[in-house]
């Protein structure tokens, strides 16, 4: 059966061979709204009280503010409502599920109305201003502290922001040659380019004048030793880590790769990336769902997104997955890798075999091992956490999925000098809820300061 | 089958829909246009000694992304020779015999107007209406709403016109006066054959937050122009009506302007008692192809309703409009939500809660959004259901009536009304009104 599908195929997408093609398989899924767009679009919003939107939302944005500032023609103060809120405003408006967050909150969605696309108005407010380099925040007056951030990603940038505001010196040590972290690293680039998520933070950064070292990973117990000497605190934003090990045979030969790799690469290669014909995708969360998807908008004709339980089961929201459908990808469900197989050093394919999902519980069924054939199998099934690193920090404790643990309102870890927000505490959600904790973290070190309350340890989550 | 065919004051039209002395009316090309596509009648652009007009003339307001809800012009009467009109007029006239054609006229001295409507006359004009309505730039002169808020000067000039002319007179009245029956009375006075009204409105649009002019800007600055458009449909209703009302005035035919766009206006109009409707804005916004709506809209209603002729109903809302003190007291309504069909908006405790009567609730579980009534606090005002953004979905529903139905009048006669400042017959008195302390922190959301 599914072997036997390799030949003859046609790609739902041809193989981008340049900028403008790579952009045009790629398009944004929520591009930027005109003048017009956004003036009728905001006419819409009905003004709720103790409006559903903003609960829904991780930062609590005034949405019916910001939306009836668009309306009036005071997009600059729409723009200042939403950082207000959320220093990753624009990569917000662009990357967030608006579906299960704001706009699949708001009350539209109950007559049957289409919900606001609260998600390309927020882009279009914020992008106006960036654009415009409308100078909207002031670094605070010095107040002689100093804070290291470790990891420009969405937290680590929130928390600059925010501490900066508030008059702190930050200077962010980051492992990569950029910022942003997975808000580029690990998107799908039809959700946002590399220049729109850039020139957020670069937005941010003149106007804020927090310092980032590049190519600074943090990496021993002498680099921190460092850092404790130099800095009056110290905020861990670093995500998690690398795709985890599958532990499967086969693992390690060429053309297997993790998502988050192959995300990266894709990211910055763009269609100088070369994706072979036949790729097999395995995992079923939404990053498995932006592998696939990217894979298929890349040319290749064969791509399939195997799971190995239930379609019922797959962590992925489920417009992820239809996307990943409208693609041209196919989807294979309790289907568990067996085993990876090699021809000439390099991939051949995928040995699965079949399960049944029962009350949760995962069983093989005995004989029906079946091969898809491929030429690069794209792991996406999590990725391993930076436990390493946090055993470097002493007085740090970490939970049974090694996640961070810290007090839920300040954000401070075990040890009082350490705090901690994002993928490294939460264990992996969105950018928005980075950059939430991320602020919440700069004013928990900012009470950390200014009020002497002794450390809490309640858990995070 | 309704006939919408309409003989109003002597001058017949195959419907009621005229075009309004304005813009749209400025030519034979216009108008016969308009006659191909459905319209009835049109008041042709007002003619006079012409005039100049300046550039930038028009000005909209919109409301959130409805254009031209209300609308505004700085332009004058015709700026075109007479010759040209007449010539125009007559041809019109040629093509459709049996649509009205009316000549607005707008002049000073009485051999003027003599000299005026015997051109007209001439070109076919099947009636006049008078202009003692524009209420800028030609009232500046002494002429349009000079006149019309003189009601002296208006019965005169009345008078010269109906001396001289052999077809129907409309006098078109002004709303930029205290009491619209003080010219309704003068016209009639006068002898006037039929009233329109009303006239657009003295108003300033809107001022431009750079420049600091107002709306249209003539080189940085704009002057009151007269506003119309949807927006001023309940004020020109509440005219219309007065007149249809008054004793005096009742029996002479008017023609109603102000805010027609769609069939339920021209049936509103018809049904305050009006015989022929003119609109301007609708077909400046949308074309003369708008009359195709209102007059599939009318003939529905009609059939619907067995109506053979407008004039089967219309005036039919008159006996329902009433002086306050003759409402009845004793009637009561209370706000009802369905559940089914509410959104959680919370828009209708928001409203009743800053801006009414405190008399609805929103439940403390934030699962659920659907408020409740507190029905003891309601006083029946409406406002929940008028925000409410879903249809039917809040309904004021009818109480049995406690006591007999009284009227303020007869609680009057009976002097059973409040008297004094303290007087415990106030209306509000045990109404539940929450300590002003309890509003603190509650928020602006």
């Amino acid at each position: 059966m599914v072997k036997s599908l390799n030949s003859d195929l046609m790609a739902e997408y041809k193989r981008p061979q340049s900028e403008e093609e790579f952009q045009q398989n790629f398009k944004q899924k929520k591009p930027l709204m005109n003048q017009t767009e956004a003036f009728v679009e905001s006419s819409r919003c009905l003004f709720c009280y103790d409006a559903p939107c903003v609960k829904a939302c991780p930062t609590h944005i005034d949405i019916p503010l910001f939306i009836k500032q668009i309306h009036t023609g005071n997009t600059t103060g729409a723009a200042e409502t939403i950082y207000d809120s959320n220093w990753m405003g624009n990569a917000c408006g662009k990357v967030c599920p608006t579906q299960v967050l704001c706009e699949g909150a708001c009350v539209h969605n109950h007559a049957h109305v289409k919900p606001i696309e609260i998600g390309r108005l927020q882009n279009y407010a914020t992008r106006q201003v960036i654009d415009q380099e409308k100078k909207l925040f002031q670094k605070g007056a010095p107040n002689g502290k100093k804070v290291a951030i470790i990891g420009a990603g969405p937290a680590g940038i929130s928390c600059a922001c925010e501490l900066s505001v508030l008059g702190y010196e930050v200077t962010i040590f980051e492992a990569h040659e950029r910022p942003s972290g997975l808000t580029v690293y690990g998107t799908a680039p039809y959700k946002i380019t590399n220049e729109e998520a850039l020139s957020e933070i670069e937005y941010l950064q003149q106007q804020l004048d927090f310092q980032v070292k590049y190519n600074s990973a943090i990496t021993t117990r002498e680099q921190l030793q460092n850092i404790e000497s130099q800095y009056d605190a110290v905020f861990i934003g670093v995500g998690i880590g690398p795709t985890a090990s599958l532990n499967v045979k086969g693992e390690d030969v060429k053309g297997v790769t993790g998502a988050v790799e192959f995300i990266r690469e894709l990211r910055f290669k763009k269609h100088g990336m070369q994706v072979p014909n036949r790729v097999v995708v395995l995992g079923g969360g939404n990053t498995a769902m932006d592998a696939a998807s990217e894979s298929a908008r890349m040319g290749a004709e064969q791509v399939y997104l195997a799971y190995r339980r239930s379609k019922e089961e797959m962590g992925g929201y489920s417009f992820e997955y239809d996307l990943a459908l409208s693609a041209g990808v196919q989807g294979i469900f309790n289907a568990s890798p067996r085993e990876i197989l090699e021809q000439d050093g390099y991939v051949a394919g995928v040995e699965f075999v079949k399960t049944v999902s029962q009350n949760g519980r995962l069983t093989e069924v005995p004989d029906s091992e079946f091969v898809i054939e491929c030429d690069l199998v794209i792991k996406a099934t999590g990725q391993a956490k930076m436990a390493g690193f946090l055993e470097l920090i002493p007085g740090l404790t970490l939970d049974a999925s090694r996640r961070i643990v810290v007090n839920a309102q300040t954000y401070q870890t075990g040890n009082p000098r350490y705090f901690a927000g994002g993928d490294a505490v939460n264990g992996g959600a969105e950018v928005v809820n980075g950059a939430y904790e991320g602020k919440m973290a700069a004013q928990g070190i900012h009470q950390f300061f200014t009020s002497h309350l002794s450390p809490l340890t309640s858990h995070h989550g | 089958m309704a006939d919408l065919s309409i003989n109003f004051a002597g001058i017949k039209a195959p419907n009621p829909f005229w075009l309004a002395s304005a813009p749209p009316t400025n030519s034979g090309y216009q108008i016969m246009k308009a006659f191909d596509a459905g319209w009835g009648g049109a008041v042709w652009k007002t003619m006079g000694v012409p005039i100049i007009n300046v550039s930038s003339r028009y000005g909209g307001l919109n409301y959130r992304d409805t254009r031209m809800s209300g609308f505004n012009n700085i332009e004058l009467i015709s700026d075109r020779t007479l010759a040209d009109n007449l010539k125009e007029i007559e041809e019109v006239k040629k093509y459709f015999p049996n649509h009205a054609v009316i000549a607005s006229l707008m002049v000073e001295s009485r051999k003027e107007w003599e000299q005026i409507i015997r051109d007209v006359e001439n070109a076919g004009a099947d009636g006049i209406e008078l202009n003692f309505g524009c209420p800028h730039g030609m009232c500046e002169r002494g002429m349009g709403s000079a006149v019309g808020q003189e009601p002296e000067v208006l019965e005169t000039i009345v008078g010269w016109v109906m001396a001289a002319a052999k077809v129907p007179v409309i006098t078109k009245l002004t709303p930029n006066i205290s009491n619209i029956e003080d010219p309704g009375l003068a016209a009639v006075k006068g002898g006037t054959d039929a009233i329109s009204l009303i006239n657009t409105i003295k108003s300033i649009m809107g001022i431009d937050l750079d420049t600091f002019a107002p709306y249209p800007t003539v080189d940085g600055k704009g002057t009151n122009g007269g506003y119309c458009g949807p927006a001023v449909k309940p004020i020109a209703m509440n005219m219309v009506r007065q007149l249809a009302q008054h004793p005096d005035i009742s029996g002479t035919p008017i023609s109603a302007i102000g805010g027609i766009e769609t069939w339920r206006d021209v049936v509103e109009y018809i049904l305050l008692g009006a015989t022929s409707v003119q609109v301007c804005t609708a077909a400046m916004h949308y074309g003369f192809g708008i009359v195709r709506e209102m007059d599939r809209g009318l003939r529905r209603f009609m059939d619907e309703r067995g109506f053979q002729t407008i004039y089967d109903f219309a005036g039919k809302a008159l006996p329902n409009i009433v002086e306050w003190k003759e409402l009845n007291m004793s009637y009561k309504v209370v706000a009802s939500i369905n559940p089914a069909k509410c959104i959680g908006c919370q828009l209708c405790y928001i409203a009743c809660e800053d801006g009414a009567h405190q008399a609805i609730s929103v439940s403390a579980d934030p699962a659920n959004r659907i408020p409740s009534i507190i029905e003891e606090n309601c006083v029946g005002c409406n406002l929940c259901s008028l925000v409410c953004p879903v249809e039917a979905c809040i309904t004021m529903e009818k109480q049995p009536m406690k006591v007999a139905p009284v009227t303020w009048e007869q609680l009057t006669e009976a002097g059973n009304i409040p008297t004094t400042f303290n007087d415990p017959r106030a209306g509000g008195n045990g109404h539940h009104v929450p300590e002003p302390g309890s509003a603190l922190k509650k928020g602006g959301r």
